[in-house]
């Protein structure tokens, strides 16, 4: 066993928070970039040139990226050879994202009814996954309420034909329109269960923007909706233009033979995303 | 690109077309949810209010990143508010179709600013206070000096609209 103590993973989520909410990862900044070259939008172009321009900012003076600095979604990919030392795993965590957002702004209320503010932005939403070696690894995701919002999951029959999913996708991206803050990327989960296929779409999120999925079928999938959405003409902020979105990434799990759940779950183009390994 | 100085005016808006660019000069009152469903109990005549709970800056500064929230959540509490003066808003996204037409009564014009652009935008705020419901934290009611603050003119006083062009 190898022994990891909470307060490091307290310090590391700590670090995770501010480097999500400040750093743009260098391949979102690739896409916007690749993006602005083919936008022939004008309004799209500026929209364009000032996300990009707000990525060095944010880098040069730390600044939040965007005000909404979101719910922590915190994946934990834990080796199953690592033993946690001097406190919870849940609670080092929840203690990480009090010190981390500081700084930041506090967006998490107690209650879905009371709405009191809980003060520190916790707590965190925790995804633990035990899997093999005596790693720990984190994955920090701050999620703003705009694209959330606009996500959404559908029981399909299992005899639905692709192009019904693509459709629906596609049509989510549109109806969400301006709200999702576009260009977005798409995160789809594809199979599992009713609570599972929303998990494989948010864990869609984790994946370097632009990668395509390991399978192939799955990776063709995947250029058809990217291509279709940037045909929808919603464009930067939906002031209309090509890029639509800049990404969509599937993850599938195996389906009962009565069901295909289809969940998608949208990010901004502010996405905040980073790891760490201990 | 044109620039205006608040309070906007009849005139000021009658000269806004959908789908101009603007730098907005002077002051802007940040206000979202939990404030409009108090009232927003002040004085709004020719003002413009920008849809917004902003994340705090380096050394406790109350507006660091600051951007647009989607307007549409606003809808239900904004034509009072018209009745009450107010000129502009600042948001994201399309509203009802009942703010959309209602503007040209008014003469007042909605705007767009780039959602998630909130360091960029950020740098145009020159000064911000709590000037209302401190209580509300994120939520509280703002005051801003901006300078060359950028948006774009979503919909005017003679109809136009930047979402179906």
């Amino acid at each position: 066993m190898r022994e990891i103590s909470s307060k490091r993973i307290t310090e590391a989520t700590a670090e995770l928070c501010r480097q999500a909410a400040y750093l743009l990862p260098a391949e979102v900044e690739e896409a916007l970039n690749r993006a602005l070259k083919m936008e022939t939008s004008e309004l799209g172009r500026e929209v364009l040139r000032e996300i990009i321009k707000n990525a060095e900012i944010a880098r040069k003076e730390k600044l939040p990226l965007c005000q909404d600095t979101g719910f922590a979604v915190v994946f934990v990919d834990l080796g199953q050879e690592v033993l946690i030392s001097g406190g919870q795993l849940t609670e080092a965590i929840n203690e990480g994202v009090s010190r981390g957002f500081s700084d930041l702004r506090k967006s998490i209320v107690s209650d879905p009814f009371i709405r009191a503010n809980t003060g520190d932005n916790t707590p965190a939403v925790v995804h633990i996954e035990i899997v093999p070696g005596d790693k720990l690894k984190l994955g920090l995701l701050l999620k703003g309420g705009g694209g959330e919002n606009a996500s959404t999951l559908k029981m399909f029959l299992p005899g639905a034909e692709k192009e019904e999913i693509v459709r629906f996708v596609v049509e989510k991206v549109k109806e969400a329109g301006p709200r999702a803050c576009p260009p977005v990327i798409v995160g789809v989960g594809i199979g599992g269960t009713f609570d599972h296929a929303p998990f494989l779409a948010k864990k869609a999120l984790r994946r370097k923007v632009g990668h395509l999925n390991s399978s192939h079928h799955i990776a063709e999938l995947e250029k058809e909706m990217l291509k279709r959405i940037n045909e929808t003409g919603v464009g930067p902020m939906g002031l209309g233009g090509k890029t639509s979105a800049l990404a969509v990434h599937i993850e599938t799990f195996p389906c009962h033979i009565a069901s295909l759940p289809v969940a998608v779950n949208l990010e901004c183009h502010a996405h905040r995303y980073q790891e760490a390994v201990l | 690109m044109k620039k205006l100085t608040t309070p906007l005016t009849d005139n000021m808006a009658a000269d806004l077309k959908a789908g101009d660019r603007v730098l907005i000069n002077g002051t802007l009152i940040v206000a979202r949810d939990a404030a409009h469903k108090m009232g927003l109990n002040l004085d709004l005549k020719g003002q413009i209010i920008f849809y917004a709970g902003p994340a705090p800056g380096p050394g406790g500064k109350l507006v660091g990143s600051i951007g647009p929230t989607t307007a549409s959540r606003m809808d239900p509490f904004t034509i009072p508010l018209l009745e009450r003066g107010l000129k502009g808003m600042i948001g994201k996204g399309g509203r009802s179709r009942e703010v959309r037409e209602v503007l040209k009564k008014y003469k007042a014009v909605y705007f767009v600013a780039t959602g998630g652009a909130a360091a960029l935008l950020g740098q145009a705020v020159k000064h911000a206070e709590v000037i209302a419901y401190p209580e509300l934290g994120p939520e509280a009611v703002l005051k801003l000096e901006v300078l060359d603050f950028p948006a774009i003119v979503a919909y005017d006083v003679h109809g136009g609209d930047v979402f179906a062009k």
